[in-house]
C-alpha cells in the first residue's frame, strides 16, 4: 500500500485483519504525516508515545482474534474531551497545562474499541465559533483552498482542526462536538462527512461543557461508513451523564444498505434564505434529484419558526456558557494571573478571566449574563425557551405528518477566508449557524454530507436532519446520497 | 384523634416611644440531609474528615464533570415533608444560582427555586402546655450546600475545603407566621426535633448541620390579622434577612434586636431597607452584609445538566407508610394512654430515643405518672450529673421497671428506692435481688414494728409525757422507730402505731 493514511476506516479495518497492514504501521504512517501538517495547525497535542502503545495493544488484540471495530485505527481527538493525564484545554490559555486525572466516555469507549490515540486537535476556544479563529494556538488552516489562490481558508468552527485533519489525511476519523453546527459546518467546509447525534445519545461526562443543553459529541470522518462506524462505538447510555439516554444502540452500518425508496424526504421551504449564493441553491436542487432519483418521495414542508432560530440560539447557548464557565475562575486548576500587593479574590478574578479568556468568549459570557440577569430573563432567556419549544413542535410536526428525513443546505456558503470575518460584525459569523443551530434546538440528529464544489474547486455538503434516536435510517439516507452524488474530490496537497 | 387542644400564643408586644409594636417573623432553615454521600456525587458527608479529603472530581467543579442526583437524598426529602403534612411534588427541577466564590467551585449553586420538591405544609410549635402556634410551611426544596473559605490561618492566603462542597440541604422556608422571639426559638426546637424523629437531619447546631436565616419585620397591632385575611404582604413592613443563625440565644437576641433597630428607624419616619444582616453576638447587634449596589443578582435558570425530576406515587406513598410516629401524635399518645401531664409528656418525647425509653419503662413497670416521674426526676437528673446521654444510661429501662415495680407493691419505701436507684445505676444488678440480698424490703410486719414502737416508749418516759400534751411532737417517736428499723418500716404502720400506743 502507498499512502495508509488515505484508508478508509472501513478499508483499514478490513486491512487489519487479513492481515495486509498493522496498527503500528497504519500509526507510524499517521504521525508522521502530522508532523509534515505544522502548517495547518490541526494538532495542537501530540501524542506519539500514547499512539504506539495503544497500537501495539490493538495489534495483539488483532492477531488474537479479538478486534473490535476501531481496533487499530489511529484517531485524533478534540481538545474539548478530556483525555487522561494529557493536556485538554479546549484551546483555551485559562485552562493553561491543564491534564486531568480522567477520561470521557467517549473517549474511553473509543480507546476501548481500540481505537488509537494521535493527539488533541485544535478548535475554537470553548467550542464557541465557526471559523477557529478563537483558539489560544492559533488559526486552523483548511487544507483546501480556491483553485490556485493560496489564500488560507477557514476549516470553519468550532472544530476546524478535527475537520483539517480529517480532509488531510492526517488521521482516519475524528471526534467533534456539535453545540450550534460545530461538527456539520467544519465538515462541510472541508469535504468530509459529521454527524450530531440525537441529544442524549452520547455522553457529555468528561466534555468540557459550552452550552450543556446543546452540546452533543459525533464523528467526523471520511465517509458515511466511517462515520456509522465511530458513531456505534461513541455512543450508548452512561449513569454519569443525566441527560443521557438509556437506549440500545442499534448496528449502524448494518443499516447502510442504500436503499431509500419509498421514503419521505421533507424540503423545508423556509430554509430557501434571501441572499444565498445561487450555488447553494444549485447543490440543494441537485441534492433533492438525487434522492428522489434513488426513489425517495420529496415533499415541501414548512418550519414556520425557523426565522426565530439563531436569536433563540445565541440567547440560550450563552446563557448556559456564562455559567458552565464560572467554575474557570484562577483557585483550583488552569491560569491564575499574576496579582498585585493588595489584590483580592474579586481582583484575582477578574485578572485570571480577563487574562485568560479569549474576546468570543468573553463577549458570550457577557450576553450570557445578560440575558439572565434579573428584569432581562424573561423578555430573552425565557422567550428564547418557548422560541426553543416552537421549534421542536415543527419538527415534530413534520415527522408526524410522515416525514423520515428533512434536506437542507449545510451552510450559506463554502469556507471563507481566514480574516474574512474577523472585521465584520460578531452576528455576521453567527449566521454561518443558520441551517445548523436548529437542529441542536431541537435535540434532532443531524448529517453534513459532501455532495459537490463550487466554481472554485470548495467543497459543498448538504445537511439532512432525521427523526430523533433514528440515527440509522439517518445514516442510511445519507449514505445514499453519498452514493449519487459520487463526491471523490480531495485538496491538493500544499502543506 | 389523639390530638391534643391548644391556643395561639399573644404576639410580643414592644412598645416603641410612639406605639406598640408587633413582630412578624418567617424562617429559613438549612437542614444537612443525613445521607453518606452527597447529593450530586459519590463523595462522602463525613464530618470531621482531613480538610479536602471527601472531593471528588464533581465536587471540585472539574471541567466536563456532571452532577447526579441522589436519590436517597430525594426520598429523606420527601420524608421531612411528609412529616411536616406537606404536598409532595411528583415533578420538581433544579435550577443554578449564579455567584462566585472560592468556596462554590462550580460558580453556581444547584437548588430549586422554579419548581421544589415540597410544597405547602405546617408544624404545631409548643409554647407551654395548651399553648401552641401553628407556622405554615411554605416550601422545602433540596439544594447544595457550599464549602469553606478560611481566611484566619495566614495573614497574606485564604484557604478552602471543600469537604462541604455538594453536601445535600434541605431548605424549608415558613410562611411569615411566628410572632415573637421566643416562638423562633421553639420554632427551630420543634423543627429539629421534627427532623430527628424522621432521621432525616442530625441537627447538630454546632457542626452547622442545621441554620436558620431569620427574617424580621414589625407592624403595629391589628395589621398581621390583615395580612392573614387577605395574604397581602402591603399590610406588613418591611423585611430584614438575618442570616446564618445557629443557636436558638442568639436567634432570640439577633430578633430583639432588630425588632427594636427597626422601630427606632419607623418612629424617627425613616424607612428600612429590605437587605440581608448579620447578627454579632459579641456586640449583640445585627449589621448590613452588603450595600445595595453589591447585592447579588443570581442570574437563577433551570439547570442543563439535569433532567426535571420526576417521582412517583407509590414511592411517595411507601415512604409515608414507613414514616415513624412523630413528637405531636406521640406526646398526644402519652397524655391520653398513660395519664400524663403535657408538661411530663412534652418532657419525655423531647428526643425520640428518651421517649422509647420511657415507653419500655411504663410497659413493663405498668404505671404512667410513676414511670414519667423516675424517667424524668431520678433517672434523667442523674444522667445530667454524669453529663450523659441516655444511650449511656447505666441503668437499662427493664432495671428502672424493677425498681418502680418494687415501689408500687410497698415492697421498698420512696426512700430506700432512691438508694436502691444509685445502687443500681453505679454497681448494677437486679433491683428485686439487690433488695432481697441487701434487706432493703421495707418492713410492714406490725408485729416487727409494734415492738420497736414499745421498746422506744418504754426507754423515753419523758418524751412521752411531751408527746401526749403537745401531739404534734409524735413525730420524734417516727423517726426513732425509722432509724431503729434501718428505714425499713412502712412509715404509714409506724405513724398509726405510734399514735395509737400514745393514746394520741
Amino acid at each position: 500500500m502507498t499512502d495508509l493514511t488515505k484508508l478508509k476506516i472501513a478499508e483499514a479495518r478490513d486491512a487489519l485483519r487479513k492481515g495486509d497492514v498493522t496498527s503500528a504501521e497504519l500509526t507510524e504512517a499517521c504521525l508522521s504525516a502530522i508532523d509534515k501538517a505544522d502548517a495547518l495547525n490541526a494538532f495542537v497535542h501530540k501524542t506519539p508515545e500514547i499512539a504506539r502503545e495503544q497500537a501495539a495493544a490493538a495489534d495483539a488484540r488483532i492477531k488474537a482474534g479479538d478486534a473490535p471495530a476501531l481496533c487499530g485505527i489511529p484517531l485524533g481527538i478534540k481538545d474539548l474531551f478530556c483525555t487522561k493525564g494529557v493536556a485538554s484545554q479546549a484551546a483555551s490559555a485559562i485552562l493553561d497545562g491543564f491534564k486531568p486525572e480522567y477520561e470521557s466516555t467517549v473517549t474511553s469507549q473509543l480507546f476501548d474499541a481500540g481505537a488509537v490515540m494521535l493527539g488533541k486537535l485544535n478548535m475554537d476556544e470553548f467550542a464557541m465559533g465557526s471559523s477557529n479563529e478563537t483558539s489560544t494556538y492559533g488559526n486552523v488552516i483548511n487544507p483546501w483552498r480556491r483553485g490556485n489562490d493560496d489564500a488560507a481558508l477557514t476549516p470553519g468552527g468550532s472544530s476546524g482542526g478535527s475537520a483539517s485533519a480529517v480532509a488531510a489525511d492526517l488521521c482516519l476519523g475524528a471526534t467533534g462536538t456539535d453545540t450550534g453546527g460545530s461538527i456539520r459546518q467544519p465538515a462541510a467546509f472541508t469535504g468530509i462527512t459529521g454527524i450530531k447525534p440525537t441529544y442524549g445519545r452520547c455522553s457529555r461526562w468528561g466534555i468540557v461543557a459550552f452550552a450543556s443543553s446543546l452540546d452533543q459529541a459525533g464523528p467526523m470522518a471520511k465517509d458515511v461508513r466511517d462515520a456509522a462506524i465511530m458513531l456505534q462505538a461513541m455512543c450508548g447510555h452512561d449513569p454519569k451523564d443525566s441527560t443521557s439516554a438509556d437506549l440500545p444502540v442499534p448496528d449502524f452500518e448494518a443499516m447502510l444498505t442504500g436503499d431509500i425508496k419509498g421514503k419521505t424526504i421533507g424540503i423545508p421551504r423556509e430554509y430557501h434564505m434571501d441572499g444565498m449564493p445561487a450555488e447553494i441553491d444549485a447543490l440543494w436542487a441537485e441534492g433533492r434529484k438525487m434522492l428522489q432519483d434513488a426513489g425517495a418521495k420529496l415533499v415541501d414542508i414548512s418550519l414556520p419558526h425557523t426565522k426565530y432560530a439563531l436569536p433563540a440560539y445565541y440567547v440560550i447557548a450563552p446563557a448556559e456558557a456564562s455559567s458552565n464557565l464560572a467554575r474557570y475562575d484562577g483557585v483550583r486548576y488552569g491560569h491564575r494571573a499574576k496579582l498585585s500587593h493588595g489584590d483580592g479574590i474579586t481582583e484575582m478574578y477578574e485578572k485570571t478571566r480577563a487574562e485568560g479568556f479569549g474576546e468570543e468568549v468573553k463577549r458570550r459570557v457577557m450576553i450570557g449574563t445578560y440575558v439572565l440577569s434579573a428584569g432581562f430573563y424573561d423578555a430573552y432567556y425565557n422567550r428564547a425557551r418557548k422560541v426553543r419549544t416552537l421549534i421542536k413542535k415543527d419538527f415534530e410536526d413534520v415527522f408526524a405528518q410522515g416525514v423520515d428525513a428533512i434536506l437542507t443546505p449545510a451552510t450559506p456558503s463554502a469556507a471563507f477566508g481566514l480574516g474574512e470575518m474577523t472585521e465584520a460584525d460578531p452576528v455576521q459569523m453567527y449566521l454561518n449557524d443558520v441551517f445548523t443551530v436548529t437542529v441542536n434546538l431541537a435535540g434532532l440528529p443531524g448529517i453534513a454530507v459532501p455532495t459537490g464544489v463550487d466554481k472554485q474547486g470548495l467543497p459543498l455538503g448538504l445537511q439532512l436532519i432525521g427523526r430523533p434516536w433514528e440515527e440509522g435510517d439517518l445514516l442510511n439516507c445519507a449514505y445514499a446520497l453519498e452514493q449519487a452524488a459520487g463526491f471523490v474530490a480531495k485538496p491538493a496537497k500544499w502543506w | 384523634m389523639l390530638d391534643l387542644t391548644y391556643e395561639a400564643p399573644k404576639p410580643k408586644v414592644i412598645a416603641g416611644a410612639k406605639h406598640d409594636w408587633e413582630l412578624v417573623i418567617g424562617m429559613e432553615i438549612h437542614a444537612q440531609v443525613a445521607s453518606q454521600a452527597k447529593l450530586f456525587s459519590g463523595a462522602s458527608t463525613k464530618f470531621g474528615a482531613e480538610p479536602n479529603s471527601n472531593v471528588s472530581f464533581v465536587d471540585a467543579a472539574m471541567p466536563g464533570m456532571l452532577p447526579v442526583i441522589n436519590e436517597y437524598c430525594i426520598e429523606q426529602a420527601v420524608r421531612t415533608g411528609l412529616g411536616l403534612k406537606a404536598q409532595i411534588n411528583l415533578t420538581s427541577a433544579f435550577d443554578r444560582k449564579n455567584y462566585f466564590y472560592p468556596d462554590l467551585p462550580q460558580g453556581y449553586q444547584i437548588s430549586q427555586l422554579y419548581h421544589p420538591l415540597v410544597g405547602e405544609g405546617e408544624v404545631i410549635v409548643d409554647m407551654e402546655p395548651g399553648v401552641a402556634r401553628l407556622v405554615r410551611i411554605e416550601r422545602i426544596h433540596v439544594e447544595q450546600d457550599a464549602g469553606k473559605s478560611i481566611h484566619d490561618m495566614d495573614p497574606n492566603m485564604s484557604f478552602v475545603d471543600l469537604n462541604r462542597t455538594g453536601v445535600a440541604l434541605m431548605e424549608i422556608v415558613s410562611r411569615p407566621d411566628i410572632r415573637g422571639p421566643e416562638e423562633a426559638a421553639a420554632y427551630v426546637v420543634k423543627m429539629r426535633q421534627i427532623l430527628r424523629y424522621l432521621g432525616t437531619c442530625d441537627g447538630n447546631m454546632q457542626n452547622g448541620n442545621l441554620r436558620a436565616d431569620v427574617n424580621v419585620s414589625i407592624c403595629l397591632p391589628g395589621q398581621y390579622e390583615k395580612y392573614m385575611e387577605t395574604q397581602d404582604f402591603g399590610h406588613l413592613g418591611t423585611r430584614c434577612e438575618i442570616k446564618n443563625m445557629n443557636s436558638m440565644r442568639f436567634i432570640q437576641q439577633a430578633i430583639d434586636y432588630e425588632a427594636k433597630r427597626q422601630i427606632a428607624i419607623v418612629e424617627a419616619g425613616g424607612n428600612v431597607d429590605q437587605e440581608t444582616r448579620l447578627y454579632d453576638p459579641d456586640k449583640g447587634e445585627t449589621r448590613s452584609m452588603r450595600s445595595k449596589e453589591e447585592a447579588h443578582d443570581y442570574r437563577y435558570f433551570p439547570c442543563p445538566d439535569l433532567l426535571p425530576l420526576e417521582i412517583e406515587q407509590g414511592w411517595v406513598d411507601d415512604i409515608a407508610a414507613s414514616l415513624p410516629e412523630l413528637p405531636d401524635e406521640k406526646k398526644a399518645r402519652f397524655v391520653k394512654i398513660f395519664g400524663l401531664s403535657e408538661y411530663d409528656a412534652s418532657v419525655l418525647t423531647a428526643e425520640v430515643v428518651n421517649a422509647a425509653y420511657f415507653e419500655e419503662v411504663v410497659t413493663a413497670a405498668g404505671d404512667g405518672k410513676l414511670s414519667a416521674n423516675w424517667v424524668i426526676n431520678e433517672l434523667f437528673g442523674r444522667l445530667k450529673k454524669d453529663d450523659c446521654d441516655i444511650a449511656d444510661s447505666p441503668v437499662s429501662p427493664t432495671q428502672l421497671a424493677g425498681i418502680i415495680k418494687l415501689i408500687k407493691s410497698d415492697a421498698i419505701s420512696g426512700k430506700i428506692a432512691k438508694d436502691l436507684f444509685e445502687i443500681v445505676y453505679s454497681e448494677g444488678g437486679d433491683p428485686e435481688q439487690i433488695v432481697e440480698d441487701r434487706g432493703m424490703k421495707q418492713v410492714t410486719d406490725t408485729g416487727a414494728i409494734e415492738t420497736a414502737v414499745d421498746e422506744i416508749i418504754a426507754a423515753n418516759p419523758a418524751q412521752v409525757e411531751k408527746a401526749q400534751q403537745n401531739p404534734k411532737l409524735a413525730g420524734w417517736f417516727v423517726g426513732q422507730v425509722m432509724k431503729a428499723t434501718g428505714g425499713k418500716a412502712n412509715p404509714k404502720a409506724v405513724n398509726e402505731l405510734v399514735a395509737a400506743k400514745l393514746g394520741l
